[in-house]
């Protein structure tokens, strides 16, 4: 026992072997809790459950009138249906100006609607609902000159919640606090009055 | 003074002396409450600290028994909510309670805050016993947009929609981290769960953890003062600040008068103007989630309404988030910020008080603005009234070093 004890007490500890056990003690263990924390950290991400409901959804648009606004939801996205009247998308033109990004080379939406007016068919606008500032949705203020925004207001939709506003393509105005133009999601028209959600491989008639 | 205490207590006869052997209690209660000395000259607005912990406790108690009606899930939620109303015996007070405890919250830290603005009690030696401080404040934003959520009425719904979507403001991870935060492709029942889980768990553990430690510094470095006179400077033959009192019974009295002011106030609330014309709780939100349809107007509850109204007076989204991020961190630096010899300000100039007063307006300003819908004038004054706030901390060493202070009293200034 006791020359246990003088070996423990007698010898002056060694500070290098000390120190790098102590390093690596503390270093196994921080691997340790990191890779730990992944399932943890995993967890979070949409599940099985969730990602499995993004099937493509079908939309009936003969029942869409003229000026007006259908919401349907696909991937807990609102998408916003529009049937636009010919004059709006004649107008949509002479505001470029006024736009953050008129040609939409900044913003999220598939080729087919990379342009003026960011849709397939001339009459019928698809966007995803959410602003592209914080997510809300913004309302329809479609006549031109709305009373609420001005004489020189062209027709389209501005959020409630931050004032972002965005014309009839969806694209935004100078001045709203959205950076980009409203998303367009991959859609396609399996026959003329039928829309798929979620699907753009579909073979395109003329529309 | 400790180890005499110490061994009295642990040598008593008895079941008493038994347990202080083996459980210092006794030394605690000396050291903390009945040994414990603070300043003698406590004013009205030294009695925040203690409501801010009462209302927790309140929050706590009233907390745990609505978790015991409250069912999580995007389908059970609302109509669980409703149940606690009209079908819980005293459900409807417990969930008053809750939701007006909240609100009261925050009104007693924001006071809480301001005192130490007006006393310079985050300064040296008190920085750390601050920064506890603020990342209680922080906790508690959290900890109260998560509850805001719980109902998941229509409000509920739309402002976690747009506050989680303030991270995908962040560069590069910004869409990847709002989707790993919501757990699915929109706010959904994944999303609501989780933020149960952190409202009722997680959240308060850490809340009481910092509380916790928030009281060992201010024990360690003692309060500070009307005066921002040091107490331990003076000490007598005991060692005894000269001017410290006791904290028990002299300021736990003190406190529990404040409490039953502070009640009095509560209950007014709760049993008369429970929503406060919308401020406490909103319209919009006695209505189920709608998915569909984001409320208009939206504004979130009065105590962020502040930070709000900066975040949407930019007509830039990355811009805006990072404004209203600084407009709160901001605090974080005050002790560093202030170059003032001098803490209180009865000793300060008339340019300390004269920033401390334009931001005080405009905080309030911006609170009011946030509440109103974002269009035309409204956002036009929140841009004004964003430029003192800032100013208020971006100037701060450079006018706390000029300004004209008067000396500074070796002790407090009392009159019984």
């Amino acid at each position: 026992m006791s020359e246990v004890g003088s070996i423990a007490t007698d010898q002056p500890p060694d500070l290098g072997r000390r120190k790098f056990l102590t390093a690596a003690t503390s270093v196994t263990a921080g691997v340790g809790v990191a890779l730990a924390a992944i399932p943890f950290i995993e967890s979070w991400q949409p599940s099985e459950r969730a990602r499995a409901l993004g099937a493509p959804v079908t939309v009936d648009v003969s029942k869409v009138e003229l000026g007006q606004l259908v919401m349907a939801t696909w991937r807990l996205q609102v998408i916003y249906i529009v049937r636009r009247a010919q004059s709006l998308v004649d107008a949509l033109v002479q505001h470029d100006q006024d736009l953050k990004d008129p040609k939409s080379d900044n913003s999220d939406q598939p080729s087919y609607a990379k342009n003026e007016m960011r849709s397939r068919r001339a009459d019928m606008l698809i966007l995803i609902g959410f602003c592209t500032h914080l997510g809300c949705l913004p309302k329809q203020f479609f006549d031109p000159g709305d009373p609420v925004l001005g004489a020189s207001w062209p027709g389209g939709f501005r959020c409630p919640c931050h004032g972002s506003r965005f014309d009839m393509a969806g694209r935004v105005f100078n001045g709203s606090p959205a950076p980009t133009n409203l998303r367009v999601p991959p859609y396609s028209f399996s026959d003329d009055n039928t829309l798929v959600i979620g699907l753009d491989t579909l073979a395109q008639g003329a529309a | 003074m400790a180890s005499e205490a110490d061994s009295k207590a642990a040598s008593a006869p008895g079941l008493w002396g038994w347990i202080n052997q083996r459980l210092p209690i006794d030394v605690f209660w000396r050291t903390q409450a009945s040994e414990y000395y603070a300043p003698k000259n406590f004013n009205f607005w030294y009695f925040f600290g203690f409501l801010a912990l009462f209302v927790l406790i309140m929050q706590l108690v009233t907390g745990i028994f609505l978790t015991m009606f409250y069912k999580p899930g995007a389908t059970t939620a609302f109509g669980s909510v409703e149940f606690i109303m009209r079908e819980v015996d005293f459900g409807w007070l417990l969930r008053y309670l809750h939701s007006t405890g909240a609100s009261a919250f925050f009104l007693v830290v924001y006071l809480h805050m301001f005192r130490a603005l007006l006393y310079g009690s985050y300064k040296a030696p008190r920085e750390l016993l601050w920064l506890l401080g603020m990342f209680i404040y922080l906790a508690l934003m959290a900890e109260a947009f998560m509850g805001y959520v719980l109902p998941w009425g229509n409000m509920s719904f739309w402002a976690a929609q747009v506050i989680i979507n303030l991270f995908g403001t962040i560069p590069l991870v910004g869409p990847t981290l709002v989707e790993w935060i919501r757990g699915d492709y929109g706010i959904a029942d994944a999303t609501l769960n989780r933020f149960f889980s952190l409202h009722v768990v997680a959240l308060p553990l850490v809340l009481l953890l910092l509380v916790a430690l928030h009281l060992v510094a201010l024990h360690e470095v003692g309060s500070n003062n009307p005066d921002g006179v040091e107490i331990k400077k003076k000490k007598d033959a005991r060692g005894v600040p000269l001017d410290g009192i006791p904290f028990h019974p002299y300021y736990s009295v003190k406190d529990f008068f404040g409490v039953s002011a502070f009640m009095t106030l509560f209950a007014v609330v709760v049993f008369f103007v429970p929503t406060l014309g919308d401020l406490f709780l909103e319209k919009a939100n006695f209505e189920p989630a709608n998915p569909l349809s984001t409320p208009d107007p939206i504004s979130p509850s009065w105590y962020f309404t502040p930070y709000y109204a900066i975040l949407r007076s930019v007509p830039d989204k990355g811009t805006g988030a990072m404004l209203m991020l600084i407009a709160v961190l901001a605090f974080f630096f005050l002790p560093w910020l202030d170059r003032s010899p001098v803490k209180s300000i009865r000793y300060r100039g008339w340019i300390f008080r004269t920033f401390l007063g334009l931001f005080v307006v405009s905080f309030l300003g911006l609170m009011y603005l946030g509440l109103q819908p974002a269009q035309g004038i409204y956002v036009t004054l929140s841009r004004v009234f964003a430029v003192p706030y800032f100013l208020f901390f971006l100037l701060m060493p450079i006018y706390t070093r000029i300004d004209p202070v008067k000396p500074v009293p070796e002790r407090v200034t009392f009159h019984a």
